[in-house]
């Protein structure tokens, strides 16, 4: 590529990467400010107080409602691994009548919004006495058809022979399933798993729904805590969250971005 | 070493038409059995019938004394290799030799030396420790090799192990193959669709046709005295050539492709019960005609195309409308357009019935090959 087109290309990518930053770039510069600073529609802090962030600790039991989405999203994380890859090696390695009409069933409810199924889940929670548990955060979406669906195109791929192999061998299912189909998918395993926890993280309305008091609470009901307990809304303390609540995703996203890609697009073009 | 039999055997994925039927053949233990056919006539579904990992829909298959229809396929007391190895990706050469004897509970210990012989003798040794991904594609077929037999199961059975690697390298599995086979004295059933790897390896040969058994036997005895057109033109290379030919019980010859005439002695020609048959010969036995030839049995050609081998050479021409080949041994500097005056005799021919497709005569007269004892005389 010649310079000019050099220079252009990434002037192109540096401003459109700023459009999408801006708005984080913003909340971070905020969360540093006083609230003077904020009325003034500054972008650059005078100086970098961390006012805002001990505040933010003082005001709310972050700490608590960070160990909460950690558990709960681990737990969500990990049940979904469970669940979607037993459910994916079923329809990919054990033939039964009438397999592919149950997949294109259960694949079917992808085209469910969440949202339609929320009240009728919302009272069996409620029925089992589970509103303010853990178990009322998670349980609801272990069975994950994305995931399912993920996992089978990737066991797709995976030669019969291996299985057939492990069946003269003298292996079981079950000892096929963990000694060789789950260490060799072990990139889709990673992308779902980053997948389901970073969507449990990021949840609002169910935990909203679920919880009522500060036990199992996630941050970011805790986050829409900080900006109603007062007429006036200090911004500085909210983007203060905000930062602390989206380090993990962040962090998250960096280690896990080439597992991720791989993973996601090993599924999209087989 | 066991045993394995099958009576009656047959298949049907839609319980109408059958893929395999009918095949009987008992395979003794310690043989080197070879399924060999073209692609699509049921011979991987027989290996497969036979491992456990395909049904068997009629018949009966016994392993050793035991019936073993409905035995699951680690209960049989076979090793199998696949067309593409089937090594676990993510397990090391050692890891993947010793997968099956983790199953059967045998002590760590065990495992280890029984691994390291198997490894010394495919000369796998210094790469214990890799991952299939590191290997090339021999050492891989090496690595499938030596999971069979490492658990030294009586009977192994192969899925046309070979067709992954390049000629130089087949040739020399094909050899190390045989000599481990009867080292070992395991029984083995290998399926190919290689002619040439059927012919070298095995001790007896089956050949399949549309799921239907043409001929069982020995390799030389199959390439002698082929049971149908179908053997004969598919064992052999260059294949046996085939002619429509009629009987002329008068003037007691066959005309072959309306212009070649072969003179027949009078009492075969009375014995053959039909005129319509076909005619086949094997390349190396059209000869070139001397001075000495008589009148009858010889004719000229034009040559098509010619290939010349350095050892051999290899020509083509028409007879009728098929094109026969024919190979003479050294080198021969034809050209294409070439007259070429050939012989051939009556009793290198092959005959067969025309509607049966079964073989009246099969050639008597085998030049060359000295047989048996006399070679030492």
């Amino acid at each position: 590529m010649s310079f000019p087109r050099k220079v252009v290309f990434y002037f192109l990518l540096l401003f459109s990467a700023f459009l999408l930053f801006f708005p984080v770039l913003y909340a971070f510069m905020i969360s540093f400010m006083t609230g003077g600073e904020i009325m003034q529609g500054k972008f650059f802090p005078q100086t970098f107080t961390l006012d805002n962030y001990f505040r933010v600790f003082e005001r709310l039991p972050l700490m608590k409602y960070l160990m909460n989405s950690f558990v709960v999203s681990t737990g969500v994380m990990m049940g979904q691994l469970i669940v979607c890859s037993m459910a994916a090696y079923v329809f990919v390695f054990i033939p039964f009548k009438g397999r592919d009409l149950v997949f294109f069933l259960f694949i079917s409810t992808m085209m469910i919004p969440w949202e339609a199924t929320m009240i009728p889940n919302f009272f069996t929670i409620q029925k089992l006495d589970w509103t303010n548990t853990y178990q009322g955060l998670t349980v609801p979406f272990f069975a994950l058809a994305f995931g399912t669906f993920l996992l089978r195109q990737h066991f797709k791929t995976i030669p019969k022979e291996l299985f057939e192999a492990s069946q003269i061998a003298g292996l079981s299912r079950f000892a096929f399933f963990w000694r060789v189909i789950l260490p060799v998918s072990k990139t889709s395993l990673v992308t779902l798993g980053a997948y389901g926890f970073l969507t449990t993280w990021n949840m609002y309305l169910w935990p909203l729904l679920v919880t009522n008091n500060d036990q199992v609470r996630t941050v970011q009901i805790g986050l829409k805590q900080l900006q109603s307990q007062e007429v006036a809304t200090e911004w500085g303390v909210v983007m203060a969250g905000v930062i602390v609540v989206i380090i993990p995703t962040l962090l998250l996203l960096f280690i896990g971005q080439k597992q991720l890609q791989k993973g996601l697009t090993q599924g999209a073009l087989k | 070493m066991k045993r394995v039999e099958l009576m009656n055997v047959s298949k049907t994925y839609d319980k109408k038409t059958e893929v395999i039927s009918n095949i009987n053949v008992m395979i003794e233990p310690g043989e080197f059995f070879v399924l060999v056919g073209p692609s699509g006539c049921g011979k991987s579904t027989m290996l497969r019938m036979i491992a456990g990992l395909e049904e068997i829909t009629g018949g009966i298959l016994r392993i050793g004394e035991k019936e073993a229809n409905h035995l699951p396929p680690s209960k049989r007391d076979i090793s199998m290799v696949f067309q593409n190895y089937a090594l676990y990706p993510h397990l090391s050469v050692m890891e993947n030799i010793v997968f099956g004897l983790h199953v059967k509970k045998i002590p760590k210990l065990e495992r280890k030396t029984r691994c390291k012989d198997v490894a010394a003798m495919l000369g796998l040794s210094e790469y214990l420790n890799r991952k299939p991904r590191e290997l090339s594609g021999g050492q891989r077929q090496r690595v499938a090799l030596a999971r069979a037999i490492v658990n030294e199961a009586p009977i192994c059975l192969m899925d046309e192990p070979l067709s992954n690697l390049d000629a130089k390298l087949r040739a020399h599995m094909r050899s190390e193959i045989r000599q481990i086979q009867r080292r070992l004295g395991i029984t083995m059933i290998y399926v190919t669709h290689d002619q040439v790897e059927a012919m070298t390896m095995g001790d007896r040969i089956m050949i399949l046709h549309d799921g239907k058994i043409q001929q069982v036997g020995k390799p030389i005895d199959i390439y002698n005295h082929p049971a149908n057109p179908f053997v004969a033109t598919f064992i052999g290379s260059p294949p046996m050539n085939i002619a429509e030919g009629v009987m002329k019980r008068l003037q007691s010859e066959i005309l072959v492709g309306d212009e070649c005439e072969i003179k027949i002695p009078v009492e075969d020609s009375r014995l053959l019960q039909t005129e319509q048959v076909l005619v086949g010969i094997r390349p190396e036995h059209i000869k070139v005609a001397s001075k000495e030839t008589s009148h009858e049995n010889r004719m000229v050609v034009e040559a098509i195309n010619v290939e010349i081998l350095g050892n051999e050479t290899i020509f083509s021409f028409k007879i009728g409308s098929h094109e026969w080949m024919a190979k003479w041994n050294g080198q021969w500097h034809l050209h294409i357009g070439d007259q070429i005056p050939i012989q051939m005799d009556y009793e290198s021919l092959c005959l067969f019935d025309r509607k049966t497709n079964e073989r009246i005569k099969s050639a008597t007269d085998i030049e060359n090959n000295i047989l048996d004892k006399e070679v030492f005389l």
